[in-house]
């Protein structure tokens, strides 16, 4: 582990007067699992881009495998053997994992495609990794985790020893960040070496050997991960104490604010959705475990009416709602943060502003008469871009142009701003850092406090185990248990996540 | 900080002109005519003279209102290539309408006959989107059948209600249906200047405060831009299609019936479908769909085809050579991607210019 294959010095990155990287140096070793640690626009991702030659520093060099190096594209970077593996995957869908792997480097016979000899490099390569990929599967029809590993092959099949994995978990459930992490020691065991961009402690405590934090476009310290503490990490990375307890007020009265009541709901001719019944009484948190692909997608949407209801009723606030069309059901007082933020919950090409009043725009006073307001609905954007912390230049900015944790911040904002009494929240943390987690929990928090209603459907199990009041398992269509989240280990509730009909795991 | 997306979608149309006439010189060049020559009576033909003036707002009135059509279902995500039809039918509308109604005051026989031939572009149209709403049949399917179906049936009605026997054109309009006037012939040296320019324009401000200050502008853009994000928001995708597609159909059908009653004053039986469904469909491409934008574009393309005529007035260059000039535009407005790379490279340059200026400022300091 002594030999050094990555050396940035001194790197310094400007966009006009915006300084996003501010004379940054680290090295990674041979076989080494580097972190990368800080929150949504520290810099991460854009030191990482110079690495890969997406991007040229404006000050600073580099150096690979002892070399300094001036890397004008992407191409060069991968010449080098540096492998990116990119937190929105690269893959074409409609292609076969095959095709997907070898395009823009296909092995020639005769000016034809060589499938052959490339179906024999790949399958060599996943036998020295152990990757498990199915080479014929359309990538269409292969899952988040699998998706992932074709990332991973593209960048061994063009021979990279160095690899970035930028966010590679957010995606993922917990198997298949078990798996991954597999998949890194088995890289590093080989000699290769991993840059690893994340703001999840837990992994980095896992797997990386040395932490760096960078925080605004600096470097605040190089840590041994094993010698550091998870608390003295994410205090180094956000710059001040985290405070990760929730207070929970005392609820005396409660009602009955949602009942779902022997639901079925079908998806592509299945039943996704078993006689599911639950209820949500006003200041609890109900928390929804399972892995995904259990029914949780379509139990929501069924909820939101954005998906049939085949049997069963929803009574919201008392009142039947079945099959109710959305607008409705949000009029109802009905809040929802969907999981899917980029292509459900945000209309990314509109401004802040604008998404702010996707769901109220055409109720008073943002409009009248059939006429848009823009002066009021820019005045909301504002208020509530300050209310809720929304790091921007300004409510007309596009919200595509926002970091994920801003992004997300600004659907809380909109669900929690209409003042719901029922508010569904679906992974409403996934891929934001933990400064943007500490508050969204709050928020959310609140609502309960505030004798609302709350719906939680999350895949990360500490999440669940924080907010929650009561625990349902979900898996394969139905609630297969319910736990209390005081007396309950993530150990213990991912082996019923798992399926295991384990009724009396309450101790 | 500069502002890329704006400066390149002001810059990639003007380019694309640009390269379009640049086609369009060397065409001539190789073939041994003199660009110089011909361009120069294009402009004239266009532009000198009120009556050239006239003439080019005139072909320019029906352009604008099937460009936004056009632009408006393509906003709300569909393609409505049934402007053709959609206008042809618009225009037997109104001249249907001003022959039988002939007793009606002026003023009330115009207004009723560009209502009607509003309302037959939107149902027509409102067809395809109904389809497309309520079973997903594809509306580029559907508007080019609608097409044929509005093309002889509008030829079979001309032909068995309008005309006498053995004719093939209806009797003319009443002169107090016209959109003409002695006003607008002697201010333009007697060209078909009409009437219905000045509505174009005013629909064309509609529609731009349609798209940007009305909650089913906002709509039609929430359902173009991201339908998943729309159906979460509450909306009716199925009644923001129809919708479109009706306001789309209402905009050709419009520019059927003030073409009918500003220009041809009659209607005859056709050979085939209207070219101006079309060529509307270029000027919204020209324009991406800008409302303002199509003003401009439909201005060029009426230039054109106006001027156009002058070249061969004057030269034995043929005419078609507009043709190309038009063609190489629209080619130029399909690969905009390349003059995107192009403006961003430029400017990534001149940005890294300042900086480096900057830089050796701040040292100074």
């Amino acid at each position: 582990m002594t030999t050094t294959v990555v050396e940035m010095k001194n790197i310094t990155k400007k966009f006009g007067k915006f300084t996003a990287n501010d004379d940054i140096s680290l090295t990674l070793k041979k076989g080494e699992i580097l972190a990368l640690l800080g929150e949504n626009g520290a810099g991460k991702s854009t030191l990482m881009g110079m690495l890969s030659g997406l991007l040229e520093p404006t000050a600073g060099q580099i150096f690979i495998d002892n070399k300094k190096v001036i890397m004008n594209s992407p191409r060069d970077a991968k010449a080098l053997g540096i492998g990116m593996v990119h937190q929105h995957f690269m893959l074409i869908p409609a292609f076969s994992v095959l095709e997907n792997i070898i395009l823009g480097d296909e092995p020639n016979k005769k000016g034809r495609i060589d499938y052959k000899k490339a179906a024999q490099d790949i399958e060599r390569l996943a036998d020295k990794y152990h990757l498990q990929i199915d080479i014929n599967a359309k990538v269409a029809d292969i899952t988040v985790g699998m998706q992932q590993r074709v990332e991973i092959m593209k960048a061994l099949y063009r021979n990279a020893h160095v690899f970035i994995f930028d966010e590679p978990t957010a995606a993922l459930t917990p198997q298949e960040i078990g798996e991954l992490m597999k998949i890194f020691r088995a890289l590093t065991d080989e000699g290769n070496s991993i840059i690893f961009i994340t703001h999840k402690l837990k992994e980095i405590k896992d797997v990386a050997h040395r932490c760096v934090v960078i925080r605004a476009g600096k470097i605040i310290d190089t840590v041994d991960v094993d010698n550091t503490a998870e608390e003295t990490m994410a205090e180094m990375m956000v710059g001040r104490k985290i405070d990760n307890s929730i207070e929970k007020a005392e609820i005396t009265e409660s009602k009955l604010m949602l009942e779902v009541e022997n639901v079925s709901v079908e998806k592509a001719g299945h039943t996704a959705v078993k006689n599911l019944s639950l209820n949500v009484k006003s200041g609890e948190i109900v928390g929804i475990a399972g892995v995904d692909g259990n029914g949780q997608s379509e139990l929501i949407d069924a909820l939101t009416g954005l998906r049939k209801v085949k049997t069963g009723s929803v009574k919201i606030n008392g009142v039947d709602m079945t099959n109710s069309p959305t607008r409705k059901i949000t009029e109802a007082h009905v809040g929802y943060i969907p999981e899917d933020r980029q292509n459900v919950g945000l209309i990314l090409p509109l401004s802040i502003a604008e998404n702010l009043t996707l769901k109220s725009y055409y109720k008073k006073p943002f409009s009248k008469y059939g006429f848009l307001n823009h002066k009021i609905i820019n005045q909301n954007g504002r208020d509530l871009i300050k209310a809720f912390d929304i790091r921007s230049q300004s409510e007309k900015e596009k919200v595509g142009s926002l970091s994920g944790g801003n992004q997300q911040k600004v659907i809380v904002a909109r669900e929690i701003a209409s003042n719901p009494d029922i508010l569904i929240a679906a992974n409403p943390t996934r891929g934001v850092d933990v400064g943007a987690i500490e508050y969204i929990h709050e928020k959310i928090n609140e609502q309960r406090n505030q004798k609302k209603g709350v719906l939680l459907i999350s895949f990360e199990l500490d999440e669940i185990l924080k907010l929650s009041d009561r625990v349902l398992v979900m898996h394969a269509g139905e609630i297969v248990g319910e736990i209390d989240p005081k007396n309950t280990s993530a150990e213990e509730l991912g082996l019923m996540m798992a399926g295991k009909k384990v009724t009396n795991i309450q101790k | 900080m500069f502002n890329k997306t704006k400066l390149s979608a002001i810059a990639v149309p003007v380019m694309s002109v640009i390269a379009g006439f640049i086609v369009g010189a060397i065409v001539m060049l190789i073939f041994g005519y003199n660009p110089i020559v011909n361009y120069g009576s294009l402009f004239s033909g266009a532009f000198s003279g009120a009556y050239s003036i006239g003439e080019t707002l005139r072909d320019m009135t029906p352009l604008i209102l099937t460009a936004l059509g056009f632009a408006v279902s393509s906003k709300a995500g569909f393609f409505n290539i049934g402007g053709s039809g959609q206008y042809l039918l618009g225009w037997f509308a109104a001249i249907l309408v001003t022959l039988k109604f002939h007793t009606l005051p002026g003023l009330v026989l115009i207004i009723f006959a560009i209502l009607a031939a509003a309302l037959a572009g939107g149902l027509w149209s409102g067809i395809a989107g109904y389809l497309r709403a309520y079973f997903g049949t594809s509306e580029v399917i559907t508007t080019i059948m609608l097409n044929y179906i509005a093309f002889y049936f509008v030829n079979f009605a001309v032909k068995n209600w309008l005309t006498a026997k053995g004719e093939d054109s209806s009797a003319n309009i009443p002169s107090k249906a016209s959109l003409r006037t002695p006003f607008l012939e002697n201010l333009t040296q007697n060209s078909t200047f009409h009437w219905g320019f000045f509505i174009a324009l005013l629909v064309a401000v509609i529609v731009w405060f349609y798209f940007n200050k009305t909650n089913s502008g906002f709509e039609l853009r929430s359902v173009g831009t991201n339908e998943a994000a729309s159906r979460y928001a509450g909306m009716s995708v199925k009644k923001t299609i129809i919708v479109a597609m009706f306001v789309s159909g209402i905009l050709a059908g419009l520019a059927g019936g003030l073409d009918g009653l500003g220009n041809y004053q009659n209607i005859s039986v056709s050979n085939s479908l209207p070219q101006v469904g079309y060529d509307g469909m270029a000027v919204a491409l020209l324009a991406a769909n800008n409302p303002l934008g199509i003003l401009l574009a439909a201005l060029l393309f009426a230039a054109l085809s106006i001027g156009g005529l002058s070249i061969s007035v004057f030269s034995t260059t043929p005419t078609e050579i507009v043709s190309i000039v038009t063609a190489s535009i629209i080619f130029f407005v399909g690969i905009k991607y390349a003059f995107e790379y192009l403006i961003n490279k430029f400017l990534t340059k001149k940005e890294l210019i300042k900086k480096l200026n900057s830089a050796k400022g701040d040292k100074k300091a």
